[in-house]
């Protein structure tokens, strides 16, 4: 029998009714951002162009792309003056499908202004530590036996130090072999977070997305991923802020789409201009809530509900 | 060839030729990075396993698989021959596709062939057959204590363990995928 706080002992039977588990963290999220003066907000969902990245597609819906992420119509707001914003919602991605990937899922995003990764990473601790105490009555939850705690300060480990550590090999070389992707899942992922959240930080500029990169090292990005129990769960960084640099970013995304044989997407010239006179520095994140939902409700496959 | 996208478990595929089934099967996507398909496959001819990981831009194969219902007629040399039903063709097939479960095989038995690239790769047979004890010890009543079950020989030739309460001239079924008795038959 359990030993721990009176709360846990609700835990079994939250966790077998899933759909009063989602309401619970949903309601926890919203409650951990509001109580830091964050605003939700509820962006388009069909857009006349979906995010341009390399390896992720859009659906097609009548003449309009639904999102990818609500990543574009949130900068929009930030350009427009929002200081801290968060959006729970849909986002659809075309060819996602398995124990972690379901086309359509659920997605937290949030921006805050005048913030950086690392400011995020202690953010993003908080917020799984809050919601998780407040769902399970202590920052703390089992998953397929093994106890998360969520207690402690941030746990970091650098991307390269990762790799050198559980794949025997610098990020640098993994990334010029073209297995990044590879070694990550097989030999990095499955070892992070299993007892503690661990965020992995800094990646290579070739991973970056639209984050700065590093002003020291600039074959490094201001971005890192969260993960618990090898589940990767958050992607956040320093945001880009130059018109000149999405511009760059949007043409080579572009350039390896075609490369790969992907569809086309048009560059969003309408943020471009929308953004022309520069971005305030700001940092985001994105969270997969179902993937967080699977975690508490201790399962192994998001689609079991 | 065709996109990595139709993998998933059960999926047949040519691999160097050969038709290798997806016995396991994990869509992967790190970060920002392409999507991987990492995959156990089975080799349908040699019954070797493998564990290969595909990304989104490799092509593969989809094994050219069709089955036909069909129904035993007669063994013929050491070939045993299949009536297609739909198309009443002659299907002959060697004793080593049969994978040792030739013995099992009666006339007008009702089974499934699968051909891969036109040739037969497995032959599926009815998981039950009802066979007659043509040798066995007479079972002695009262001697649980000590043995449960004695060899019977069967009409087929094969040698099964069955309970002491079966004799000679008994019908029993037998699974055919495991070569165990399962129950006395109905059959007279």
């Amino acid at each position: 029998m359990s030993t721990r706080a009176p709360g846990n002992t609700l835990s079994a039977a939250k966790k077998r009714n899933t759909p009063a588990l989602r309401d619970l963290l949903h309601r926890a999220v919203r409650r951990f951002f509001v109580s830091r003066g964050f605003a939700e907000v509820s962006t388009p969902v069909r857009l006349t162009t979906p995010a341009l990245e390399p390896h992720i597609d859009a659906l097609h819906d009548g003449d309009a792309w639904l999102r990818t992420s609500p990543e574009f119509q949130l900068k929009r707001r930030v350009m427009c003056g929002a200081g801290k914003i968060f959006e729970i919602g849909p986002c659809y991605r075309a060819g996602e499908q398995g124990r972690l990937h379901n086309t359509k899922f659920t997605m937290l995003e949030w921006y805050e202004t005048g913030a950086d990764y690392r400011r995020l990473i202690t953010f993003t601790n908080d917020l799984i530590r809050e919601v998780v105490h407040e769902i399970n009555g202590e920052p703390r939850f089992d998953y397929q036996g093994a106890t998360i705690d969520c207690s402690g300060t941030a746990d970091l480990m650098t991307v390269d130090n990762a790799f050198r550590h559980f794949a025997g090999t610098p990020s640098a070389d993994a990334v010029q072999a073209g297995r990044f992707e590879e070694l990550l899942a097989a030999d990095i992922e499955p070892r992070l977070g299993r007892t503690r959240p661990m965020f992995l930080t800094d990646y290579p500029i070739e991973q970056a997305g639209f984050v700065k990169a590093h002003n020291d090292t600039p074959d490094v990005c201001e971005r890192w991923e969260l993960y618990i129990a090898g589940v990767e769960l958050a992607n956040a960084g320093s945001e880009l802020t130059d018109a000149a640099d999405y511009r760059q970013r949007f043409v080579a995304a572009a350039a390896a789409r075609r490369a790969l044989g992907r569809t086309e997407y048009p560059i969003d010239d309408e943020f471009l201009e929308v953004i022309a006179a520069g971005l305030p520095p700001h940092a985001g994140c994105a969270l997969g809530l179902d993937r967080l939902l699977m975690l508490l409700a201790d399962k192994v496959d998001i689609q079991a509900d | 060839m065709g996109d990595v996208s139709i993998l998933k478990k059960g999926r047949k595929i040519v691999i160097d030729n050969q038709p290798w089934e997806v016995t396991d099967f994990d869509f992967c996507k790190p970060g920002k990075g392409q999507a991987l398909y990492r995959c156990k496959l089975k080799n349908m001819m040699t019954g070797a396993t493998m564990d290969r990981t595909f990304r989104s831009s490799d092509r593969i194969e989809q094994a050219n698989m069709e089955e036909c219902d069909c129904v035993y007629s007669y063994k013929s040399g050491d070939q045993y021959v299949f009536n297609d039903n739909d198309t009443y063709d002659e299907i002959f097939i060697k004793e080593q596709v049969l994978a040792g479960r030739h013995v099992y095989l009666n006339e007008n038995d009702t089974c499934k062939i699968l051909f891969f690239n036109q040739e037969p790769l497995e032959v599926t047979i009815p998981f039950f057959a009802e066979l007659c004890v043509t040798e066995t010890e007479p079972g002695v009543r009262g001697d649980t204590a000590t043995n449960v079950t004695k060899a019977a020989t069967l009409n087929n030739g094969i040698e099964v363990q069955v309970p002491l309460f079966v004799n000679q001239g008994d019908f029993i079924r037998v699974d055919t995928r495991t070569g165990q008795y399962v129950e006395r038959s109905k059959k007279a």
